[in-house]
């Protein structure tokens, strides 16, 4: 999709390829930025990151090979949030504990007053931010249209790459 | 200093980025073209990143301080 207007706005071109809940933060945060300073975004979600774009889609993360994450407690008094936990890495495989790894980081980040994954996506949706599924990824991964939200379109490299080609910001996370 | 007088005013205390940002892009179109809207923030990040989408949107920044705590900023709807 080439501009309409070479001099008119903006354009961010944007991959995202990660489905986690860590990772889904930092597109989204990016294109709804950037839909805020009126630029023209488009985001290109492909592998693992085809997820975010499901009707139901409840990413997760795992501090299991995430070596750098700090393990926090969203409650108690402030010195006791500030502790970093030294979890042993045995621990991080114990079933469960990716669920409560999840529920602690989505307490964090509501508690320091940060939107959620589907407040972020609903926002670029209202902002008009082009959300587009990559097609091999559905073919490979066994995704169908409908089973994304209703604005996602379907488009493949080609067409990412003559869209990201007019972009004046590019990223890849 | 004369004070300012804004047209609308957007709360913004206790919000991270990039909401901030977000909710000013919605609000400054509450307000008329010529018209200011003041911003109360309290995210550290907020006086550098509304200059930058003041810049990017060309709405004019009028000032920006801070007040008991939290950044305060005037805007003036260019568009």
């Amino acid at each position: 999709m080439t501009k309409s207007d070479p001099n008119g706005r903006k354009r961010l071109a944007l991959i995202a390829s990660k489905g986690t809940l860590d990772w889904a933060y930092p597109p989204f945060i990016l294109a709804s930025a950037a839909a805020a300073m009126d630029w023209e975004v488009g985001m290109f979600f492909t592998f693992y990151g085809l997820t975010l774009l499901l009707k139901e889609n409840h990413p997760a993360v795992s501090p299991l090979g995430n070596p750098a994450m700090p393990m926090k407690m969203p409650f108690g008094p402030e010195s006791f949030q500030k502790i970093s936990w030294p979890i042993p890495t045995a621990m991080m495989a114990v079933p469960g504990f990716n669920a409560l790894a999840t529920s602690l980081m989505k307490q964090t980040f509501k508690n320091k007053g940060v939107a959620s994954i589907p407040e972020l996506r609903d926002l670029c949706c209202e902002c008009g931010v082009d959300l587009i599924a990559c097609q091999m990824t559905m073919d490979v991964f066994g995704f169908k249209k409908d089973d994304f939200i209703p604005t996602a379109k379907v488009a493949g490299a080609a067409s990412f790459l003559e869209y990201a080609a007019e972009a004046e910001v590019q990223l890849f996370v | 200093m004369t004070a300012l007088q804004a047209d609308h005013t957007l709360d913004c205390s206790g919000l991270l980025c990039p909401l901030p940002v977000i909710k000013t892009s919605r609000a400054i179109k509450e307000v008329q073209v010529g018209q200011v809207l003041k911003l109360i923030a309290t995210d550290p990040g907020a006086p550098p990143d509304m200059a930058a989408w003041a810049r990017q949107t060309g709405h004019e920044l009028l000032d920006s301080h801070t007040e008991d705590g939290k950044f305060v900023f005037f805007f003036r709807r260019a568009k």
